[in-house]
């Protein structure tokens, strides 16, 4: 392959790096900050299952991504991706919750002004209204979980290390579907730009089976999720969990599944085609935040558990967040894109 | 691999289960002997059966050490529960400290002998009696904690009942015994054993306070 490419995808390959440093904490967080599960396995299980919902079924989200502007050349991708990633590593150093799907969204509108391509209304109000209810979404499923499951749990009786052993396991199971989730509905932040102006030429594995180039570039995004995973988001689970609200093992297990369903309802093609035969309204597929919705859904069982113990100086931190992220990366993609070119010569559009 | 892995966790588990239960039957077994024990000695002395349930005690005693011990080190060498363990350490130990309790007031009917007049062998047994019914329901609290945490309050609300019960029964055997015409250092003498009596349902009721603080710590 030729250096280059590396290079342009170097910047998405750190978005990513990022996204796993961050992400990971959101579905293994509370469990390895507690102690409930191992660090290595946590890495492990996430890793493996973020590669694994990548690949399958990263496309879905990838496909919006693209809707909302096709960036058509590599430097202009490497830009898009540095942008965002950029605006990540600021709103992190600021101290402020981060999203790399917001910080994405903002990057590709700015390629979009740079480049003269109208934004396509309708794909970006999907997307606007997708951060609402994303949140939203989590915390009525956290609420619902959370009443469904802890009240019968207070009556099994299970033995105090009994429930503990169930707890670890439930806890676990939540991270596979979470790192799954994660990887099907966020591959898209990292290396979604370049698929327009994808490097990688399919392949066959077998005669009927096709390792398509999308799902090249979706495997080296995913194992740079993979790697953030294990440098980094140790950190961030050990002080994750305190900071919006203290949370019991059972009332994580619930934040993390339902985060999980809310990220693979927005990333699900299968589901979307099921809703679609039965003539029912299809939920759009966009990368969401997955800080958001583990935000969203701790916010639920607050509130069910009568809405005490909220910091909410945090929420209007997070919600600072939400508005400033997609600003800045859009700021600063039209800013880099205006330097590739005149600077360094590079085609950042066709 | 992994599923021998879970399934050696499992036992692992029940292993604990059950070692807890046995450091509670131990400590309840104690209280049910002692109490039996002081009616022996209250009749007739140090007699060969009040010997026996001292030995018995002893043996109770020994045994809940080792249980401790072991749970408290499979309890961190295996990281189980992490959220609570520190809550079922200190428990264990304070429950621990119960039968010690008992095993040294043997030791001190064993050793020293005090001679109980007849007016206040009532008020000895009114107080062993309480005293061990504070026991029995602290050791139900602590079951209700590993089981049926929303059923630690209605034990502990009787855990508290039988202390005051007993500092009730300490406080009039105290004066029978010193309304009495024996000399002060006989009368020194049994109101140190009434006073280590009463210490056994005090320190239960301390455990049942901890108690109160787990179970508010559980369901935050």
């Amino acid at each position: 392959m030729d250096i280059t490419i590396l290079i342009f995808l170097s910047s998405g390959l750190f978005l990513g790096w990022a996204l796993g440093a961050n992400d990971a904490a959101n579905v293994f967080g509370t469990a390895v900050g507690s102690g409930m599960v191992r660090f290595t396995t946590a890495a492990i299980v996430c890793s493996v299952f973020v590669i694994l919902g990548a690949v399958i079924s990263g496309a879905g989200t990838t496909e919006t991504l693209g809707k909302l502007g096709a960036i058509n050349t590599l430097p202009g991708s490497f830009m898009a991706a540095f942008a965002a990633a950029f605006a990540v590593y600021l709103m992190t150093k600021t101290g402020l919750p981060v999203s790399t799907s917001q910080a994405i969204v903002g990057a590709i509108i700015g390629w979009n002004l740079f480049s003269g391509t109208p934004t396509e209304t309708k794909t970006l109000a999907n997307i606007l209204s997708t951060w609402v209810l994303c949140p939203v979404l989590a915390a009525v499923f956290s609420a619902i979980i959370y009443k469904l499951v802890v009240g019968p749990i207070r009556h099994t009786k299970l033995h105090l290390l009994r429930r503990d052993t169930y707890t670890r396991i439930g806890l676990i199971l939540a991270g596979v579907v979470g790192s799954y989730s994660l990887g099907a509905n966020n591959i898209a932040n990292v290396v979604g730009v370049f698929v327009p102006a994808n490097p990688f030429t399919d392949f066959n594995i077998t005669e009927t089976w096709v390792f398509s180039g999308t799902q090249q570039l979706f495997l080296l995004g995913s194992i740079a999720i993979g790697v953030g995973v294990f440098t980094y988001s140790k950190r961030v689970m050990m002080t994750v969990g305190s900071n919006l609200l203290p949370l019991s093992p059972i009332a994580a297990w619930v934040a993390v599944v339902s985060h999980s369903i809310v990220l693979f309802l927005f990333a699900s093609q299968g589901l979307e085609a099921i809703l679609q035969s039965q003539g029912l309204p299809t939920i759009p597929l966009v990368p969401v935040s997955s800080s958001q919705a583990v935000v969203g859904a701790v916010i639920g069982i607050a509130l069910i558990r009568g809405g005490r113990g909220i910091q909410w100086g945090v929420l209007g931190k997070i919600g600072l967040g939400w508005i400033v992220t997609p600003f800045i990366a859009c700021a600063f993609c039209v800013l880099g894109l205006y330097f590739l070119k005149n600077v360094f010569d590079q085609a950042v559009f066709n | 691999m992994k599923f021998s892995k879970d399934v050696r966790l499992f036992h692992r588990t029940k292993d604990l289960e059950v070692k807890i239960d046995q450091f509670l039957d131990a400590l309840s077994e104690s209280a049910l002997v002692f109490r039996g024990a002081v009616d022996a000695y209250l009749v007739e002395g140090c007699s060969d059966q009040f010997s026996e349930k001292h030995h018995h005690v002893d043996r109770l005693e020994s045994e809940a050490d080792r249980l401790r011990r072991e749970v408290e080190t499979q309890l961190y060498t295996q990281t189980l529960i992490p959220e609570s363990r520190g809550d079922v350490l200190g428990l264990l130990e304070n429950l621990d400290h119960i039968i010690n309790l008992i095993e040294g007031v043997f030791w001190s009917f064993d050793v020293e002998k005090p001679e109980v007049p007849d007016h206040c062998i009532e008020g000895f047994q009114a107080l062993v009696t309480a005293s061990c019914d504070a026991v029995e329901a602290v050791v139900l609290a602590s079951r209700a904690f590993f089981r049926n945490i929303e059923a630690v309050g209605d034990h502990n609300h009787k855990v508290v009942y039988f202390e005051t019960e007993a500092d009730k029964a300490s406080t009039r055997l105290k004066r029978k015994i010193f309304e009495s015409d024996f000399d002060l250092a006989t009368k020194i003498h049994l109101r140190e054993f009434a006073e280590k009596i009463d210490d056994i349902a005090d320190w239960s009721e301390d455990v049942a306070d901890r108690l109160a603080i787990y179970v508010i710590k559980r369901t935050v």
